[in-house]
């Protein structure tokens, strides 16, 4: 049934979002890296007044095994308010779950009780496989549907991924995004500037290339991506490549700027087959029209003993920060970088998106450092900051810590564990300060693995705005 | 036309102009994008001859219907498709799905065609066009003589300028509101769901269109 008023989750700007009321619960993918077990969504309960904060108090599983969760998303976010095809009284109230190895995408109902949603519907990989698609990553809400990207190709096709485009309502697999996708092969995430009519792709690799672990062979290789593409997002056309040099491998998360009178975003690049550096550049409009990139932040790598560094990594003596995940506050002001191999969640002041200045730090687990927790401070934790959430008005910031089942394997052999963490972040300042009523970890995920957390109500990666 | 038939119209008109999806928060939206309130105003031109042509092709189609058929006739089969569309207006999850907002002249003039057309903005005018007596037609015998094509089609006109008319001052003025006063923040707390109100209405009129003629 539609509602009378808009969804109250809905705000027009981003300016409007950053007023929402704390969020109360979260959702976290947690998977069974042995597939002896379904995968789950856990709810975690973020309310500080609540006697259970900081606890895992809901769990829906799957009913299948091997799905591996990794990121997800809302069926209707604030874009439903945007002018051109308003439709701001559907609720915001499906999570729409892709199983990244086995290309079933669930939808499950978070309203009847929030702290144990309800499988609704289950789209199987043979209906994602009509769009030519498999292996469903990235999940947004927009103007034409629900919008999927996908990393391989059906009917065992390693490639090219791309997205695949939902119905908002029945969520039937509507058919393939892209009319012409130009040189795009690599699919991985993908956003957009909505009142610009821009569609932004990034590229990891095909099913191949990562299933089985990180091949060094084709790191080396540099076969990994190494571009984002630009699309127009009302014709479906692919309009530019931007190519950020082939020893930039894996150019991740893609974060817009919120504000959609502005024309620029942040990605990040996991790791340098140079010097094992990670970076984040910034795209951005150019005056002739074209869109031009420029790396801002680079991330060096930490020289480290062979001895305790895992086998994939002892020929180089180092360790690299692998920046797996960056996060862009709903103000565009605050860009959240984790760098996974190190163990370090950076905060950088983005005021200037050219010039980020570093303002807050924090080191949990990591390869060699395995930094603790204050709740914890005698474990040594195994992974590191990984996928970064912020809250709406960005005084909070949520991470969890596995990467993806087989790496997390390759650079935590002795195991990766399961963490989630809290952050409170100083708005005026800068500055992260762990949350030490806040860590939930080890045996409260049931030995699932955690990934990706959204927030009720929505979050700085969930929704995007039409109005300034 | 009678002077109920204008008011009519008008008020037709002015209930589409409050609607945000028939255009005036897209205008805002490109004013806010240029900041611009003048830019407002210039984008409800393209979406007013949209609309409009979208309301002159229902109300252009009754009235040539008018000319070979009694109007009896197209009142009744008028009044039916009008409940039969706004119980699909009312029935259907389906939205108006469109991406894309850099549009200009012709390309906001083709979507605001769309979403009129999608919405039977037209045929919320078919009461009032077929209540209308030809011209120099006596009202007594309006509901069956056939009448000349050329004066009905102006008629049709006439009918869809006065709406049009209406529709776009209002939807200036509540652009203009939200856009210097109120703020974006009136969204949130006013925007009733209009699509169940002109599903109610177009099932409601449709009824009445028919009931009436009968």
């Amino acid at each position: 049934m539609p509602l009378w008023k808009p969804d109250p989750t809905f705000y027009p700007s981003p300016r409007q979002a950053v007023t929402a009321p704390a969020e109360k619960l979260a959702y976290v993918a947690a998977f069974d890296r042995s597939a002896e077990k379904p995968d789950a969504i856990a709810v975690l309960d973020v309310d500080e007044t609540s006697d259970s904060y900081g606890r895992v108090v809901g769990w829906t599983d799957l009913p299948y095994r091997g799905d591996e969760l990794h990121h997800f998303g809302w069926n209707a976010c604030s874009s439903a308010l945007c002018p051109a095809a308003p439709h701001p009284h559907v609720e915001r109230r499906y999570l729409i779950v892709p199983g990244l190895r086995s290309s079933r995408i669930y939808v499950l109902d978070t309203k009847d009780d929030p702290r144990a949603p309800k499988l609704v519907r289950t789209i199987e990989p043979a209906e994602l496989a009509k769009a030519g698609y498999s292996r469903p990553h990235t999940v947004h809400c927009g103007p034409e549907g629900i919008y999927v990207s996908n990393l391989g190709g059906a009917d065992g096709a390693d490639g090219p991924g791309g997205i695949a485009l939902l119905d908002h309502d029945s969520f039937d697999v509507l058919g393939a995004w892209e009319i012409d996708r130009g040189p795009q092969y690599f699919g991985y995430d993908f956003w957009w500037h909505l009142t610009r009519d821009v569609l932004v792709t990034s590229e990891w690799g095909t099913p191949s290339m990562i299933e089985d672990g990180l091949v060094g062979e084709l790191l080396l290789g540099r076969e990994y991506g190494h571009a984002i593409h630009f699309f127009d997002l009302r014709r479906r056309r692919h309009l530019q490549t931007l190519d950020l040099g082939d020893q930039h491998q894996m150019v991740l998360e893609l974060r817009p700027a919120h504000d959609p009178t502005k024309e620029y975003g942040f990605v990040g690049v996991v790791v340098s087959v140079e010097d094992l550096s990670a970076s984040v550049w910034v795209w951005h409009r150019q005056d002739d029209g074209t869109f031009g990139i420029r790396k801002v932040i680079d991330i060096p790598a930490e020289p480290a003993d062979a001895a305790d560094l895992p086998p994939i990594l002892q020929p180089f003596g180092a360790v690299p920060p692998l920046v797996t995940d960056i996060d862009l506050s709903v103000d565009d002001r605050y860009l959240y970088v984790s760098a996974w191999g190190i163990g370090k969640l950076l905060q950088y002041d983005v005021s200037d998106p050219f010039a980020p200045r570093l303002t807050g730090e924090v080191r949990l687990g990591g390869i060699v450092t395995r930094a603790a927790h204050p709740a914890a401070p005698d474990e040594r934790l195994a992974g590191g900051p990984q996928m970064v959430e912020v809250s709406r008005d960005g005084r909070r910031v949520y991470i969890t810590n596995s990467l993806y089942g087989a790496w997390d394997d390759q650079f935590y052999p002795d195991g990766v564990g399961a963490w989630a963490a809290r952050l409170d972040v100083d708005l005026d300042n800068g500055g992260l300060t762990p949350d030490a009523r806040f860590f939930p970890h080890g045996d409260e995920f049931r030995g699932l693995r955690v990934h990706q957390t959204r927030l009720q109500g929505g979050d700085a990666s969930s929704d995007s705005y039409c109005f300034p | 036309m009678s002077w109920l038939a204008i008011a009519t119209l008008a008020g037709l008109g002015a209930f589409h102009g409050l609607n945000p999806g028939m255009g005036w928060l897209f205008a805002v939206a490109i004013g806010l994008q240029e900041r611009s309130a003048l830019a407002v105003l210039r984008a409800l031109v393209p979406i007013a001859a949209g609309h409009a042509l979208s309301v002159f092709a229902v109300a252009g189609l009754i009235e040539v219907l008018r000319s070979v058929l009694a109007t009896r006739v197209v009142a009744i089969a008028g009044g039916v498709v009008m409940v039969g569309f706004g119980l699909w207006r009312a029935l259907s999850k389906r939205h108006f799905a469109w991406a894309g907002m850099r549009l200009h002249g012709w390309q906001l003039t083709g979507w605001s065609f769309l979403m009129s057309s999608v919405h039977g903005a037209g045929l919320m005018l078919v009461p009032v066009l077929v209540a209308n007596p030809p011209p120099g037609v006596h009202q007594d015998h309006a509901l069956h003589a056939p009448s000349d094509p050329g004066a009905l089609l102006w008629q049709g006109l006439a009918a869809t300028t006065v709406h049009t008319v209406a529709m776009v001052a209002v939807a200036g003025a509540v652009g203009l509101l939200v856009y210097r006063i109120l703020g974006l923040e009136v969204l949130r707390k006013a925007w009733v769901n209009l699509d169940l109100v002109w599903a109610v209405a177009l099932i409601g009129s449709g009824a009445a269109a028919v009931a009436l003629t009968l």
